[in-house]
């Protein structure tokens, strides 16, 4: 069991925790070298996982998930715990790696309860590795919940504002999504094998199997789409995002936006379509109104909001509801962009959030109307806004041009009117993000400085800039050379649009 | 008129009803006890008419009755010493008057 | 041709971008001064040697039987979105392509050394030499671009670097506002663009250029015939990817950034917002031209725009005050006249002696443009330097002080207005030929606006440089600038004078073969005649202080304050976008959000906390009311046994 390298992925967030649980709260050192060591070996972990699945992928190993293992967990239920990883799953390794590695270095400072906090970030972290290393509906959904939980006490202790009103009403709303998530599970675990077989959790299996029954598929569709589309964001059910992350720290709102908001994302391809095809071809129209809705009504919601963190949830909104939208679009091109969306946008987003905690530190404000002219005081810091709002909007060279064109030609493949005049309204999407993108950039960092006590704030420590740099880095890598990643996950994809395809 | 199994029930049961009604009515600790005792009793009274009436070759009916006096004794000794307790913190028997546990 | 070259056209900009962008807070101001200039000099030494390679070699790849090819130096992949349509990064060398990267890198040059002088005094010059080797950088790839896509993508960076460059002054809100403003109206623009080349390659399969251009037909036929809204899908393509041009060549109704845009420096003025950036739209429809050529329609409506940009801004470029500002008119409309010409232009009408002859023409003025408006520009930017000031109402009289300057920029003036032997004559009399010989209407129409040209330009030097001398110069004498700023303005003024010569119609025509050119007397005489009458009428007007302007002014005030306040496009666009768009729109969606969808979130909360606030009274710890519902609980349950048991 432990031979297999996945398994390491949440291994080593337990050890981390196991580490944290000697510390004590006023050993900040030791509390850090335990968070440094332990997501630099993550990150390196990733990394070599990422160089290994190419080179076995190059060396003509085309099996749809690379380094299973299947090992029973609970025998009377068939439930395993399943491993497996293709081309995506280790891009969503990479991108949490990355992320908690940044995320690491931007709660530095972390304070009151150090330690308590590293615990919770790092079970968290567990939790999000354990999604993504699955293939075993039930503990991919164990591993779900763990990533959740966290979340309540993260913003609950650590947040401002309104934290106790945001961590209920964010735990809240995605324990509803759980819920109906888990009804869509139980229903494809019920139906997941032809009369007589042996039901499985298995994703795998249950696609071969190809054994739900249409008449089940459309409900259990709805279910598992919306329950994972809750934590994707998906209008109507997005009204945590704002509040909770206004009110998280800047770690936690970096990990939730970046990472976790995309095990909505990849749950939505990886069970509601890969599973039930028939239905998502039969009722995909219904969800790509909804996120169509999303796309165009967060971007606009975002041009009017005056705090940092809102205008950046609502933007989040935009962008993930791009994420589902393009899925919706059940073609391989569309589909590939919204994973390089998720990437670009859990990057982006988490630069965004690092930043804007940044900036809190030091002029206690995130109200664009009491900053301005920052960019004379901290230019470092400025610069690297500006660059995250360029990602945003979609400059070439950065990671969200790539990814919002791939989801657009993606999106024109299908011809009818339709979806048309949907993709328009998702374009008009980049024009409205720049205005307001710009209208922050230029209230926040360009102008006369607005406070004369600003002039003495300083600019960007060495761990800040670490974290920034690793961001800048990697959106930039996949702005510049989009095409190693985008032939991954063309290749990642062919099963699941196979499926979608016979089931037409 | 032979005294058969009713004549000793329909007491039985307006005894209960009794101490039902003081149980759920009464302020009091005392008169709660007190109450609580008649449905106690209410239940021996049964046990030891159905023994007699329905089973008289056995005598386990009796001996339950009996097993129960002697535990609601020993309950009624526990209660009265709770009572006076709360009597000598808060002067008061009333129930309504002892929530200071709760909050 | 060997690789190396192209790709160190586009590489050394780029790494000189990256150098004194991150290097650059590190070095010193002349380190980062002499880096860029020196950097910019090789990159245009290198591209005048493909530029001249391609030209004059006679290499069997550029030139067949005395046809210029298409040729491209490499194409490599860069993101594949299916198996055929691939987005490739590449270098396309044809006569427009090569062309640009002469034009490009001689105005970049110049304005990197001009610079210098200029910007002495600034804060952040290190940054100013970044931005502007990151806008050389992208202009070069939008220019040298295989596919439209590659187009696309150093359209946005073109964008951004102009962006970057007129919110240089980032301290100045209203830099921040004009920078803001270009970026989003362009960027409005660009959506227009996507839109068509998603519509376009949506049919063709390929965004390569040269597949597309060699046989337009062909992309007819694959249309299919399809319409939308009662127009063929192509017409709808090639309309939406003009509109990305109209956004960035300033075409009404999307002008309205290029005059703002002045906020940024001159030098800048004269590069991005004179040059080579606003031409781009010009240089995409000529790129597009054969497909532009099967769509009638387009062609017309390419037309129409730009006659009716190119008459608006001359129009509003005599009434406006800040010299920058009027130059930035004349630009809009110069560069509508090249539309007009690309518009007027066919490719296939047989026999029909004018059907190149606007294409040639457009690209000749686009060429000479470039260089007497960066001239004009850097004149300008010259007297600012002088005089602090953007105002012709602090300046006058300053011929004496500033002679280089004035006599630089009377070469400029004389240039534009078409009067030979400038270069300016000789591109203007082709375009306008081109016109007639598609319609009188436009020929006669364009002569006017050529007419008001020479007007509005003599106008503006006259104030400048006669009038009245302001008496502030006695306590502040001004004098021509150093020699980094002179030496650009006395090439430019060299190269204004003698372009006219060069033997365009050999050197770039649509098909590559040789077009012959030669002077339509009876347009040129009408177009100098009408020339020299405006320049007479200026010399009448404003030569001395007089009051027969302020004669004109209030003659007629309704019209002099609408073309003064530019016909109230920025008002109606204020209107829009603030009222509308922010005010309603916006505003609307985001109470909804909070007062509807999330309010029902929290309705939910409530009344689930309600609901548990109510029947909580049921758990009081009050024993006696336990016994009192256990008891009901009981009888209840024994009367239903007893029922069900009946």
């Amino acid at each position: 069991m432990f031979g297999n390298i996945l398994i390491w992925f949440v291994i080593i967030p337990v050890l981390m925790m196991a580490g944290l649980g000697l510390c004590r709260n006023s050993s900040m050192k030791a509390i850090r070298s335990i968070m440094v060591v332990g997501s630099t070996a993550l990150l390196a972990l990733a990394i070599w996982l990422c160089v290994d699945f190419l080179a076995l992928r190059a060396g003509g190993n085309d099996a749809e998930m690379l380094y299973t293992g299947s090992w029973m967990w609970y025998a009377p239920l068939n439930i395993h715990l399943a491993v497996g990883v293709d081309g995506i799953s280790v891009l969503m390794l990479m991108l949490s790696a990355i992320i908690v590695f940044a995320g690491t270095f931007a709660s530095w400072k972390i304070n009151p309860l150090p330690k308590n906090f590293f615990l919770w970030f790092a079970l968290l972290s567990t939790g999000v590795f354990g999604f993504f290393i699955s293939i075993d509906m039930f503990t991919m959904f164990m591993f779900y919940e763990v990533a959740l939980i966290p979340m309540y006490l993260l913003i609950g202790v650590w947040g401002t504002g309104r934290k106790e009103y945001s961590a209920m009403k964010l735990t809240l709303m995605l324990m509803g999504g759980s819920a109906f998530l888990m009804l869509g599970l139980l229903g494809i675990y019920w139906h997941s094998a032809p009369a007589g077989g042996e039901l499985t959790w298995n994703i795998l299996e249950i696609a071969r199997n190809n054994a739900v029954d249409p008449s089940w598929q459309g409900m259990l569709f709805v279910f598992t789409f919306v329950g994972f589309g809750v934590l994707g964001a998906m209008f109507p059910f997005h009204t945590w995002s704002p509040d909770g992350h206004a009110c998280a720290p800047t770690a936690v709102s970096m990990l939730h936006a970046g990472v976790l908001m995309k095990l909505g994302g990849y749950g939505c391809f990886r069970i509601a379509i890969y599973l039930l095809p028939q239905a998502a071809n039969e009722l995909a129209w219904i969800f790509i109104i909804l996120t169509g809705i999303s796309v165009v009504y967060g971007a606009f919601s975002a041009c009017v909001q005056t705090d940092l963190k809102y205008i950046n949830a609502y933007s989040s909104v935009s962008h993930c509801g791009m994420v589902l939208f393009a899925l919706l679009m059940l073609n391989q091109t569309a589909m590939t962009g919204a994973i390089l969306q998720m990437l670009s946008h859990g990057l982006m987003t988490a630069l965004f959030f690092a930043l804007i905690g940044m900036i809190y530190g030091r002029t206690h404000t995130r109200d664009i109307r009491q900053m301005g002219g920052l960019m004379q005081i901290m230019p470092y810091l400025g610069v690297c806004y500006m660059i995250a709002g360029f990602a945003s909007l979609g400059l070439p060279g950065l990671s969200g041009f790539v990814a919002e064109m791939t989801i657009f030609f993606g999106a024109w493949e299908d011809a009818d009117f339709f979806h048309r005049a949907f993709v328009v309204a998702a374009t008009c999407s980049i024009v409205i993000t720049a205005v307001y993108i710009l209208r922050v950039v230029g209230k926040l960092l360009l102008g006369p400085v607005h406070d004369d006590h600003h002039r003495q704030l300083t600019d960007a420590t060495w761990f800040e800039r670490l974290s920034t740099v690793t961001l800048i880095v990697c959106i930039a890598g996949i702005g510049c050379f989009p095409n190693w990643i985008n032939e991954t996950i063309q290749a990642s994809f062919m099963p699941i649009v196979a499926a979608i395809q016979n089931a037409i | 008129m032979d005294l058969n199994l009713l004549w000793y029930l329909v007491p039985s049961v307006i005894m209960f009803c009794c101490g039902v009604y003081g149980f759920v009515t009464r302020k009091n600790m005392i008169a709660i006890l007190v109450s609580l005792e008649l449905i106690l009793n209410s239940a021996d009274l049964n046990f030891a008419i159905f023994n007699r009436f329905l089973f008289p070759g056995s005598m386990e009916g009796m001996v339950f009755t009996l097993f129960a006096i002697a535990i609601a004794a020993a309950e009624t000794a526990v209660a009265i010493a709770i009572i006076i307790n709360i009597y000598r913190a808060i002067g008061s028997t009333e129930v309504n008057e002892t929530n200071s546990m709760k909050h | 041709m060997g690789i190396t070259l192209p790709i160190l056209i586009l590489a050394l900009p780029l790494f000189m971008f990256l150098l004194l962008g991150i290097g650059g807070v590190k070095m010193s101001r002349k380190v980062a001064g002499v880096l860029g200039i020196l950097g910019m000099g090789t990159t245009m030494t290198l591209a005048y040697i493909v530029a001249f390679t391609y030209f004059f070699s006679g290499d069997a790849a550029f030139i067949v039987d005395g046809v210029r090819q298409q040729f491209q130096v490499f194409d490599v992949t860069w993101l594949a979105f299916t198996e055929k349509l691939v987005v490739n990064i590449g270098f396309l060398l044809d006569p427009i392509s090569a062309m640009m990267l002469v034009v490009i890198t001689t105005i970049s040059f110049m304005v990197h050394l001009y610079s210098w002088g200029y910007m002495e005094h600034e804060g952040g010059f290190q940054r100013y030499y970044a931005f502007l080797s990151l806008f050389s950088f992208s202009m070069l790839g939008l220019v040298v671009a295989t596919n439209i896509f590659q187009m696309y993508i150093f359209w946005e960076l073109v964008g951004v670097s102009s962006f970057l460059l007129i919110g240089f002054f980032y301290r100045l809100p209203s830099a921040v506002a004009a920078s803001k403003k270009a970026f989003i109206v362009t960027r409005f623009a660009d959506l227009g663009f996507l839109l068509g080349i998603l519509t376009l390659s949506y049919f063709t399969d390929t965004f390569n250029f040269v597949d597309m251009t060699s046989n337009p037909m062909q992309v007819l036929t694959q249309t299919g015939g399809a319409t939308f809204l009662g127009a063929s899908v192509l017409t709808w393509a090639m309309v939406l990817i003009f509109t990305g041009g109209m956004g960035k060549s300033a075409m009404l109704p999307l002008h309205i950034w290029l005059p703002d845009a002045m906020e940024g420096p001159t030098p800048v003025s004269a590069l991005i917002h004179a040059a080579t950036m606003v031409v781009a739209g010009v240089y995409l429809v000529a790129r597009m031209f054969p497909v532009y050529c099967v769509v009638e329609a387009s062609m017309t409506f390419i037309t129409v725009v730009g006659a009716i940009t190119a008459f608006y801004a001359a129009v509003v470029a005599c009434t406006q005050v800040d010299i920058k500002r009027v130059l930035a008119f004349s630009t809009i409309s110069q560069i509508a006249f090249m539309m007009v010409s690309l518009g007027v232009a066919r490719d296939h009408m047989a026999g029909v002696h004018y059907s190149g002859l606007g294409y040639m023409a457009g690209m000749f003025h686009l060429f000479t443009h470039a260089m007497f408006k960066a001239l004009l520009f850097l004149g300008a930017g010259a007297l600012i330097h002088a005089v602090h000031s953007n105002d012709y109402t602090k300046m006058g009289g300053l011929r004496k002080y500033m002679p280089i300057t004035h006599w630089t920029f009377l070469i400029g003036c004389l240039a534009i207005a078409g009067i030979p032997p400038f270069s300016g004559f000789f591109s203007k009399d082709e375009m306008l030929a081109a016109m007639f010989g598609n319609s009188w209407l436009w020929g006669a129409w364009m002569t006017m606006v050529a007419g008001l040209t020479a007007f509005y330009m003599f106008r503006l030097y006259y104030l400048i440089f006669w009038w009245e001398e302001n008496p502030e110069y006695k306590h502040h004498r001004p004098h021509d600038a150093p020699w980094q700023m002179s030496l650009p303005l006395l090439i430019l003024a060299a190269v204004s004078v003698v372009a006219g010569f060069i033997p365009f119609g050999t050197l770039v025509t649509w098909d590559g073969a040789p077009y012959h050119i030669h002077l339509e007397t009876p347009v040129a005489v009408t177009s100098i005649i009408v020339a020299v009458a405006a320049i007479a009428l200026a010399t009448v007007m404003y030569r001395k202080k007089n009051p027969l302007p302020t004669k004109f002014k209030n003659a007629m005030p309704g019209l002099w304050q609408a073309a003064h306040r530019r016909f109230y496009w920025d008002e109606i666009y204020l209107f829009i976008t603030r009222k509308i768009i922010f005010g309603i729109i916006c505003t609307a969606i985001a109470w909804f959000d909070r007062h509807v969808i999330d309010a029902t979130m929290d309705a939910f909360a409530k009344v689930t906390q309600k609901v548990s606030y109510s029947i909580r009274g049921l758990q009081s710890g009050n024993v006696q009311a336990y016994v009192l519902w256990y008891f009901f609980g009981a009888v209840a349950l024994a009367a239903i046994t007893w029922i069900c048991l009946l």
